[in-house]
């Protein structure tokens, strides 16, 4: 999917220039610091484009590197845009267009956990009204930048108190700072989020959400529309800028077979080309990359064509 | 020898689990009725537990209802349920429930959160199945799904280190773990289901969800006739969206709040919370519910949809093992909302709980 953007980076003559790093199989044993200076280069360029890493379920030692990044990072504001598209695949719903901000280095990521004695684990969820300022004014700037109306807060206070419930009045707090913009504040509990996300998805604008939630939600969104193929997304934080597809998965079961679709990464650096300013670039290829989209004749396997990667980055490049 | 031994005392204590939660406890009338303990509750639930009502006897159901009454008494200062009802659950093993308001402001425990504690109500089964002629956008939804009820996010452990800084502690024992997932496989078991899912986070709450996805697995080991399979919790949510049928044929457990999330999002996708049953399933009673609000802006107005309750009660009488009766309202109920001549407003219909009960009463013929 990297070498698909890097194509029709070329062909657009993008003036951007790729440090690339392959993490895909990272084994600190035998990889050495490539990790280190994959880390170095993004803390160098303060920009970056990233595909999904996988996370091995194990429960020796592997950090997530995901996790690991964002924290190292601190690029603590994650968002993916789950949004219909013209184009022919079946989707579940219509006048979806929802940005989901999630916070992305705390919460139920926490790390910690420990078992006091065996067969008892307990596993902290942690909520700092710090972070939670800091997410919330993301999500009520991206809603004012952005010309959104309303920005729904996702808990679960009802039962994590304290928790959720820091959680809750911070976002509080910060909304009354945009009240006299005009954007709206609504709170709605986690498990009702689901069900009216998979209902009646119009209602929601900018969602904001712990860290947990985000990962739900998304996925949920990101079904409605066509899949995790089509979700671009992006961490933010306060010096650096990863982009990358919103919807994280690794897609492990097609990985090799050339039939990934390319849309969420191409998305994800439009809108890493819209940051570095080069919206012409950015223009251009977002013009031709929905052109195909909607045409629907040259489509890989998820979004129900039969095309390759490689087809569907050349017909790409055709329509530049 | 060692391993065989504690195999054996796994199997028997697995076998003593479920000896409490089927049926041979209880009271039985002098006729040789099994006694239920019915919880109207609040808000519209008195109109769709007489609808419940109406049917079983219309069924003519082998049982006798014990009305209780659970509105919270002041007991030592804080709000409980009342002795009586605790009593009555507490002799008859098993109840139906309808909506309870739970009053709002600090030092209230929820009266569900009582009763679930009471009661050691440990396994929430959620089935969720498409109901014909009501529309959504989702077709052929089947799922069923078994959240652990008693700890994870729920612990209620919390508490601030200093001030802005909340740890909330998700508790995961083995012993929770073992025996909800126990159930899972027994339940995948009765209800002629090939496959068992475990749902987790274990790729980042490692000890947590990994400690509940190895002891399932291990349970796993005592049930060669299932299929065991786990997945991440992200992966469900969009597979479950993108094509519910995937789950068809499967059980689904998990911890509690991903159970919470995930039978909301089942609920979404075949129309709302008015449509699904619920069952909760403890070593000390049985308790069958209604998952909807009170909905006090139609309560008393004869406009209530008793579907949900009506479901929960076929769960019960499966769980009874009076699957005829289960079997033939079950039916009557999903003919009538198919026909369409007398859904409630909720379903896009203009019949009042009492048409609706009528011709529910009608189609058990």
């Amino acid at each position: 999917m990297a070498g698909a953007v890097q194509s029709v980076f070329k062909a657009a003559h993008v003036p951007v220039e790729f440090e690339t790093f392959d993490l895909s199989s990272y084994n600190p044993a035998t990889d050495g610091n490539k990790l280190k200076q994959a880390m170095d280069s993004i803390k160098r360029n303060k920009i970056a484009l990233k595909g999904i890493l996988h996370t091995p379920v194990s429960r020796l030692g592997h950090i997530s590197l995901n996790v690991g990044m964002r924290k190292d990072l601190d690029i603590y504001a994650s968002l993916s845009l789950i949004r219909n598209m013209d184009g022919k695949w079946a989707t579940r719903q219509q006048n979806v267009d929802i940005a989901m901000i999630r916070e992305n280095t705390e919460g139920e990521y926490s790390g910690l956990e420990h078992a006091p004695v065996a067969g008892v684990v307990e596993s902290l969820k942690v909520v700092t009204r710090e972070k939670t300022e800091r997410i919330a004014r993301f999500a009520f700037d991206f809603a004012l930048k952005n010309g959104r109306k309303k920005v729904t807060c996702i808990h679960k206070a009802n039962i994590m108190k304290l928790g959720d419930g820091l959680f809750l009045k911070t976002c509080r707090e910060i909304a009354k700072e945009y009240e006299s913009s005009g954007i709206k504040f609504e709170d709605m509990i986690v498990d009702n989020a689901s069900m009216q996300l998979v209902s009646r998805p119009s209602q929601f604008d900018v969602i904001v959400c712990g860290n947990l939630y985000g990962n739900i939600l998304s996925n949920i969104g990101a079904a409605l529309i066509g899949g995790p193929g089509i979700v671009p997304g992006a961490n933010i934080g306060r010096n650096y800028a990863v982009f990358e597809p919103g919807c994280r998965h690794v897609g492990a079961s097609i990985k090799g077979s050339n039939t990934a679709n390319p849309t969420a990464l191409l998305l994800s650096s439009i809108h890493m080309l819209r940051s570095l300013e080069l919206d012409d670039h950015a223009d251009r290829i977002s013009k031709a990359l929905h052109k195909v989209l909607a045409e629907g004749k040259v489509l890989t396997p998820d979004l129900d064509g039969k095309a390759t990667t490689t087809d569907f980055t050349k017909e790409i490049i055709a329509n530049l | 020898m060692f391993r065989l031994r504690n195999n054996v005392s796994r199997v028997v204590s697995a076998r003593r689990t479920f000896a409490n939660t089927t049926n041979d406890q209880g009271t039985f009338a002098p006729n040789g009725y099994r006694v239920v303990s019915m919880i109207p509750g609040d808000g519209i639930g008195p109109e769709i537990s007489r609808s419940v009502k109406q049917i079983f006897e219309a069924d003519k159901v082998p049982i006798v209802w014990e009305d209780v009454n659970v509105t919270p008494v002041l007991k030592n200062g804080k709000t409980a349920i009342p002795d009586e009802a605790l009593h009555s659950i507490n002799r008859n093993k098993i109840a139906l429930k309808g909506p309870l308001e739970t009053p709002i402001g600090k030092g209230h425990v929820s009266l569900n959160l009582t009763l679930r504690r009471t009661f050691d109500l440990f396994a929430n089964v959620r089935p969720c199945k498409s109901i014909v002629g009501y529309k959504t956008p989702f077709d052929n939804v089947d799922t069923v799904l078994i959240r652990e009820n008693t700890e994870g996010e729920y612990s209620g452990i919390e508490h601030t280190v200093v001030d802005g800084v909340v740890q909330s502690i998700k508790l995961i024992t083995e012993e929770a773990s073992r025996r909800v997932s126990e159930y899972a496989f027994e339940y995948a078991r009765s209800i002629g289901r090939k496959n068992v899912t475990i749902v987790h986070k274990a790729n980042i709450q490692k000890q947590a969800d990994g400690l509940f996805l190895a002891t399932a697995l291990d349970v796993a080991k005592n049930y060669p006739d299932i299929k065991v399979q786990d997945a991440l919790l992200d992966r469900v949510c969009l597979q479950i969206v993108q094509d519910p049928t995937d789950f068809s044929d499967t059980v689904m457990v998990m911890p509690n709040l991903y159970g919470d999330i995930l039978s909301d999002l089942g609920a979404g996708l075949i129309g709302g919370l008015g449509l699904t049953p619920s069952g909760n399933i403890g070593r000390k009673a049985s308790i069958f519910e209604s998952v909807h609000g009170t909905a006090p802006d139609i309560a008393g107005k004869d406009l209530a949809n008793p579907t949900a309750l009506l479901l929960s009660s076929v769960m019960m009488l499966r769980h009874m093992k009076l699957d005829a009766h289960a079997e033939r309202i079950q039916k009557a109920v999903l003919k009538t909302i198919a026909e369409g001549q007398f859904r409630t407003g909720d379903l896009g219909g203009k019949a009042t709980n009492t048409q609706f009960t009528q011709a529910v009463i009608k189609n058990l013929h």
